[in-house]
């Protein structure tokens, strides 16, 4: 008898003949009311604001692009610099000294950020400003003898700005050194063994081998540390740092026009943090080299890109194109 | 005589209390394969572990080369080294893993110069020669500039036996070369690893292939909990072994 059973894992023969059939993509009638409707609010929010005279966009306009708003900008800018590049260089010092095995680095460590993560910013800006009322002199020298190699009036050395430096990079340290930690503890330890059978020392190790592969992991979160940054070196006006807030809160306490001027301060910051997008985006590229991360198209962009994020494709072939294809098998 | 590449006399190792290496003596002679061989938790991947100074001795002594590994003798004494005095020891030592750990962040070729380049003190011209030059006997130039992700499990722990290769050790040490790989892809490993030990390489492998351990291997090591069961000819050893643990072992295996 001849067996007319197709073998298992095959389709019998009637249906392989049948025409290939059009799949229909689900309808997503909700996702099309409730673009609608945030549509509508925002046309109208947007509306609302451009007709409200209290705004006062002429006293917007005047100060936009004024010589002492600029001013305020540059100042805003390199203390925004300066203090993430004192916060990662100090945090990753701080993360290292948390892995190493010493009891007394990590108890140091330990101890920093609990008092830097565990005091408000705020406060610690204003200590740093009047830190003159806690030490009138700062001698550097050796401890218990009267050997000194430097000696200087705290005032003049703690200008507001340096004060500012201080209260914004010591608090970035803090938070930046558990990122970095994370960031290395995320590293297989298999590199590590691997890196040291090959002769290289740990100094070596952590610079050519964990640290590059730990940034992956670090640099999400410190583009935040950034933007953060940014926005809280507002909080140095409090001790007159001349950056941008402190311009802005010179400018209104003579002309009395709170709203426009906080209008002004909003768009410039608003500016920048858009565009420190950028630098971000290039590292995540340059450090997620070699892995298959990093393929997310964000649906602003199939927008842009023309595919209309709004429809759903019926071939999907734009969404894999950035994941590595190549098993080389 | 000379001088054996690899020399443990009475190696001892703990973990806590957990005594994992029980005094264990064994010689490698130059230019030979040694496979270890034993049940997972016998300390065979702890004791290779120790030859390149991963994990640090408890009590005995180890060399290679005639130098004591990981420790300076004065007198009586045996002075644990730098970790500078360490790293430049381990150049002599190449290692395979069982998990490849290849650098994921660097191309296979950059995996290769890496060392030689940072360590070395070789050019990066030169380097690159040379890491074409091992890509070709691994069977891999045409893969010199893919990322570890972009490479199968074979063609991965390949480019790692060339990047060990890549400092001209003295000994190569393979810890389970071919345990995490699928089973159409060991025989290209134990490929480059025959040709290897053709060319003279002192090999120490620890292994659970039976039948390279005896084709390729001098000797055959069994250990079982810490200790060295049997050794000798792979021949008597895994064929007609005279000890009832060796035979009761392998009859699981094979």
């Amino acid at each position: 008898m001849i067996d007319t059973k197709p073998p298992l894992g095959t389709l019998p023969d009637g249906d392989r003949s049948t025409p290939e059939l059009e799949v229909v993509p689900v309808r997503a009638y909700g996702r099309w009311i409730a673009t609608v409707l945030a549509l509508t609010a925002l046309v109208g929010l947007v509306g609302s604001l451009a007709r409200n005279d209290n705004v006062h966009w002429d006293v917007v306009g005047d100060y936009l692009f004024a010589p002492l708003i600029f001013d305020g900008l540059t100042t805003t800018l390199w203390l925004t610099a300066a203090a993430m590049a004192l916060g990662l260089g100090l945090g990753t010092l701080i993360a290292v000294m948390r892995l190493s095995a010493s009891p007394v680095l990590y108890a140091v460590a330990t101890g920093f950020v609990w008092v830097f993560r565990g005091t408000p910013l705020l406060v610690q800006i204003i200590f740093w400003g009047y830190a003159a009322a806690l030490y009138h002199s700062v001698q550097i020298g050796i401890p218990f003898t009267h050997v000194t190699f430097f000696q200087a009036e705290t005032n003049s050395l703690l200008t507001p700005a340096v004060a500012a430096l201080l209260a914004l990079g010591l608090n970035e340290a803090a938070y930046a050194s558990e990122i970095v930690r994370a960031g290395i503890q995320s590293v297989d330890p298999g590199q590590t063994e691997a890196a040291h059978s090959l002769g290289m020392r740990p100094a070596l190790t952590l610079r050519r081998i964990v640290l590059p592969q730990a940034m992956r992991v670090i640099i999400p979160p410190m583009g935040n540390e950034t933007i953060n940054m940014l926005k809280m070196t507002a909080l140095v006006s409090v001790i007159s740092a001349h950056d941008l807030m402190s311009n802005i809160q010179d400018v209104y306490a003579q002309n009395y026009q709170v709203i426009p001027m906080l209008v002004v301060a909003s768009i410039w910051y608003l500016a920048l943090v858009t565009v420190l997008g950028v630098p971000q985006a290039w590292l995540e590229r340059r450090y997620g080299r070699g892995t298959a991360r990093g393929g997310h198209v964000s649906p602003f962009r199939r927008l842009f890109a023309g595919a209309g994020g709004l429809f759903p494709q019926r071939n999907n072939k734009n969404d894999t194109s950035d994941t590595i294809e190549e098993g080389g098998r | 005589m000379s001088t054996p590449m690899v020399r443990a006399e009475g190696v001892r190792k703990h973990f806590g209390r957990l005594e994992v290496l029980k005094g264990i003596d064994l010689t490698v002679e130059r230019g030979q394969v040694c496979c270890l061989l034993g049940p997972s938790g016998s300390g065979k991947s702890t004791f290779l572990r120790c030859i390149n100074h991963l994990e640090r001795i408890d009590g005995g002594r180890l060399s290679v080369d005639g130098e004591l590994v990981g420790h300076r003798r004065h007198g009586d004494r045996l002075h644990e080294l730098r970790e500078r005095e360490v790293a430049e020891r381990r150049r002599d030592i190449g290692m395979v893993f069982q998990r490849f750990n290849l650098f994921p962040h660097m191309t296979a070729l950059e995996n290769i110069t890496e060392a030689p380049v940072r360590v070395g003190g070789a050019s990066r011209a030169d380097a690159r020669e040379q890491g074409m030059v091992l890509l070709e006997e691994v069977g891999l130039r045409d893969r010199a500039h893919h990322y570890p992700a972009q490479l199968s499990g074979g063609q991965q722990q390949r480019v790692a036996i060339a990047r060990a290769l890549a400092m001209r050790p003295k000994v190569m040490l393979f810890d389970e070369p071919t345990s995490a790989l699928d089973p159409e892809l060991v025989g290209d490993v134990l490929d480059v690893m025959r040709r290897l030990a053709a060319d003279g390489m002192t090999m120490v492998v620890v292994t659970h292939e039976i039948g390279f351990a005896r084709e390729v291997g001098d000797t055959a090591v069994f250990m079982d909990e810490g200790v060295v069961v049997e050794a000798g000819d792979p021949s008597r050893v895994l064929v007609e072994p005279e000890q009832e643990r060796t035979r009761a072992f392998l009859s699981k295996v094979l």
